[in-house]
């Protein structure tokens, strides 16, 4: 020890000539483009004082695919299976705000069992998709075991899907008018024992592992605390801004379908950091699965798609009698519909936040354009704000407790 | 009963009371599908998002959003869609403008803006003014054109690919192994926009019958 201290005696320096010191440098480093804790195609640049990040600069774009001009030379049939595909994990609540908006325009009836449909399966996806994002997050800061258990009600997620649907992600299955197929009774009576048994057993489980942990919280809790004015600010929505205190969720203020007729409870954050969107997206869990028990015992029979012939298709036993129903499905199928021309701005409640389509249609068969508003491209530029002055090794904290996709973020 | 999208309460006597706070910044209000559109004039946007954000209460900037008209004058069209959660109503303020005429940002009134704009920037190549950071954000580092505009075509002009000489990815005009097919669903008894095949004849026969 000694003889190095007489060697440093010796160090000096141009700028500073005391004795011992070195110059320190930010450094600058790059956080992915393929890094796991990533989720998908996101590159960091950031710049650190040692341990701490001073500044961060997310590049985004790498998945971008110009969805928003493939659709302006699809018909609105065949544009809305891009929606799947942007928030892949959870497709539906995608297409849920893309029908929604041509419904608008049309100013279409949707028989009351596909409104029914639509939100249980809307709820089911919601259950999907804080599957992944919960059990990812658990995995960013350390733990393994959760996440496997997670997936497993994933899993279950998706072969109901599958049952529904015959596509396990990339369903298709809402339709302007309504949904594409009715379920059989026996899914339905399987969601529901599913329901009542075994989600809450997996799920409870799963949580017991981390909502008192010790090392979860400790990586999680006071993490990118953000206030009220700052998430108005940045244009948060969903768990985000629920996260952060504000009780808005657009089930409940802009009811959509039959939400208005769902008795379920908003929660909201307390100290608005990482642990409190972790924990709003685990009781959203226990509410969709609420929500979905109602609609089980409320949905009526009936019709699952509207009768205007004009735009969703007639069932394929109609078209073997029917001349009519021949000419209307060749029509809907090669030209599609007209919708009429006027703009509309529609946002529901995606599982991750609000996610609105703004659909511009010139009165052909073609939107004239399409803008989706993504959620996590508003939640990504405040990652900046949010990171100065945290470690680098909470950088996945917050990333996993924002839910990104970049599917959709890049669109 | 209608459509079952987002049910928007109606506030009575808004498009009056935002038509008073914009005043003469107002240029076109629009009432349709329930959703209400107020065009201001581009130079005094930002002033317009003040007063909307702190007297009329719509405190967040939902989105930004572009539209290419190209047989307008001002062939773009730059969307803002507001937010107000204590009113639990939504707007929507246009300003039209075209390649060279700066929109004022709104980027110190909403930091969300930033990214926003610089997605409307990146796809139609409109200008704000006032951001400070207006880099492409979408499309490929060292990207020429803007994609979203009405002439771009939907193939790009440039398509890339490894190439196993040189050990790196190399970008080549687009080829394309097929010819890109669009369908035309115009029905001639609705009026077409051009000629169909055979028209031409019966005009220079009117005209022959004429001489």
């Amino acid at each position: 020890m000694s003889d190095y201290l007489e060697k440093l005696d010796h160090v000096t320096d141009a700028v500073d000539p005391t004795y011992g010191d070195t110059q320190i440098q930010n450094y600058t480093i790059n956080f992915g483009p393929q890094h796991p804790a990533a989720h998908g195609v996101l590159r960091l640049v950031m710049e650190l004082d040692g341990e701490i990040v001073e500044r961060c600069d997310p590049h985004v774009g790498l998945l971008h695919r110009g969805t928003e001009k493939l659709i302006e030379y699809k018909t609105y049939l065949q544009a809305l299976p891009y929606f799947d595909r942007l928030d892949y994990c959870s497709p539906l609540g995608m297409e849920h705000s893309y029908v929604l908006a041509i419904e608008k325009l049309l100013n279409l009836e949707v028989p009351l069992r596909a409104q029914y449909l639509r939100v249980f399966f809307a709820e089911l996806t919601r259950i999907c998709n804080h599957m992944l994002n919960l059990g990812s997050h658990v995995m960013d800061v350390g733990a393994m075991t959760p996440n496997l258990w997670l997936f497993e009600i994933r899993e279950d997620c998706l072969n109901f899907f599958e049952r529904a649907s015959g596509a396990r992600m990339h369903s298709a299955y809402f339709r302007p008018g309504g949904v594409h197929q009715d379920v059989p009774l026996k899914l339905l009576t399987d969601i529901a024992d599913w329901l009542d048994t075994r989600l809450p057993r997996l799920f409870e489980d799963a949580m017991s592992l981390v909502v008192d942990n010790r090392i979860f919280k400790q990586r999680n809790v006071d993490i990118a605390v953000v206030s009220k004015e700052d998430a108005l600010k940045w244009g948060f929505s969903g768990p985000m801004i629920r996260g952060s205190g504000i009780p808005w969720d657009i089930r409940k203020a802009q009811p959509y379908d039959v939400y208005d007729r769902m008795d379920f409870d908003v929660p909201v954050g307390t100290n608005f950091d990482c642990y409190d969107r972790f924990m709003v997206r685990v009781e959203e869990v226990r509410q969709s699965a609420r929500i979905m028990k109602q609609c089980l015992s409320e949905m009526p029979e009936g019709p699952i798609a509207s009768f205007d012939r004009k735009v969703s298709p007639p069932k394929r036993g109609e078209m073997k009698r029917s001349m009519e129903a021949l000419i209307h499905h060749f029509k809907l199928y090669t030209e599609g519909f007209h919708v009429p021309a006027g703009e509309v701005y529609v946002a529901t409640e995606s599982p991750k936040g609000e996610f609105g389509v703004y659909l511009v249609a010139d009165g052909s068969n073609k939107p004239y354009r399409c803008k989706i508003r993504p959620t996590a491209f508003s939640h990504l530029q405040a990652m900046d704000f949010m990171m100065k002055g945290h470690m680098l090794a909470d950088t996945t904290a917050v990333l996993g407790a924002m839910d990104i996709v970049f599917g959709e973020c890049d669109r | 009963m209608g459509h079952s999208a987002p049910k928007i309460a109606t506030i009575d006597g808004i498009a009056q009371e935002i038509a008073g706070l914009l005043g003469s910044m107002l240029v076109e209000t629009v009432d349709h599908a329930d959703e209400l559109s107020f065009t201001v004039v581009r130079e005094k946007l930002a002033d317009a998002m003040a007063l909307l954000r702190d007297r009329a209460h719509y405190q967040q900037l939902m989105e930004v959003a572009g539209v290419d008209y190209p047989e307008r004058p001002d062939r773009f069209e730059v969307c803002y869609h507001l937010l107000s959660v204590t009113r639990n109503h939504r707007i929507r303020l246009k300003v039209s403008t075209d390649e060279n005429m700066p929109v004022p940002t709104v980027t110190h009134l909403w930091p969300v803006a930033g990214w926003l704009e610089r997605e409307v920037f990146d796809m139609y190549g409109v200008i704000f003014e006032g951001n400070a950071d207006l880099r492409r954000i979408l499309t490929d580092y060292g990207f020429k054109g803007h994609p979203q505009r009405k002439d771009f075509p939907l193939t790009g002009y440039v398509e890339l690919r490894y190439s196993e000489e040189d050990k790196r990815v190399v970008y080549e005009p687009v080829r394309l192994a097929q010819d890109f097919r669009s369908f035309d669903f115009m029905s001639p008894w609705e009026g077409a926009q051009y000629v169909l095949p055979g028209d031409e004849k019966a005009e220079a026969k009117d005209q022959g019958s004429k001489a």
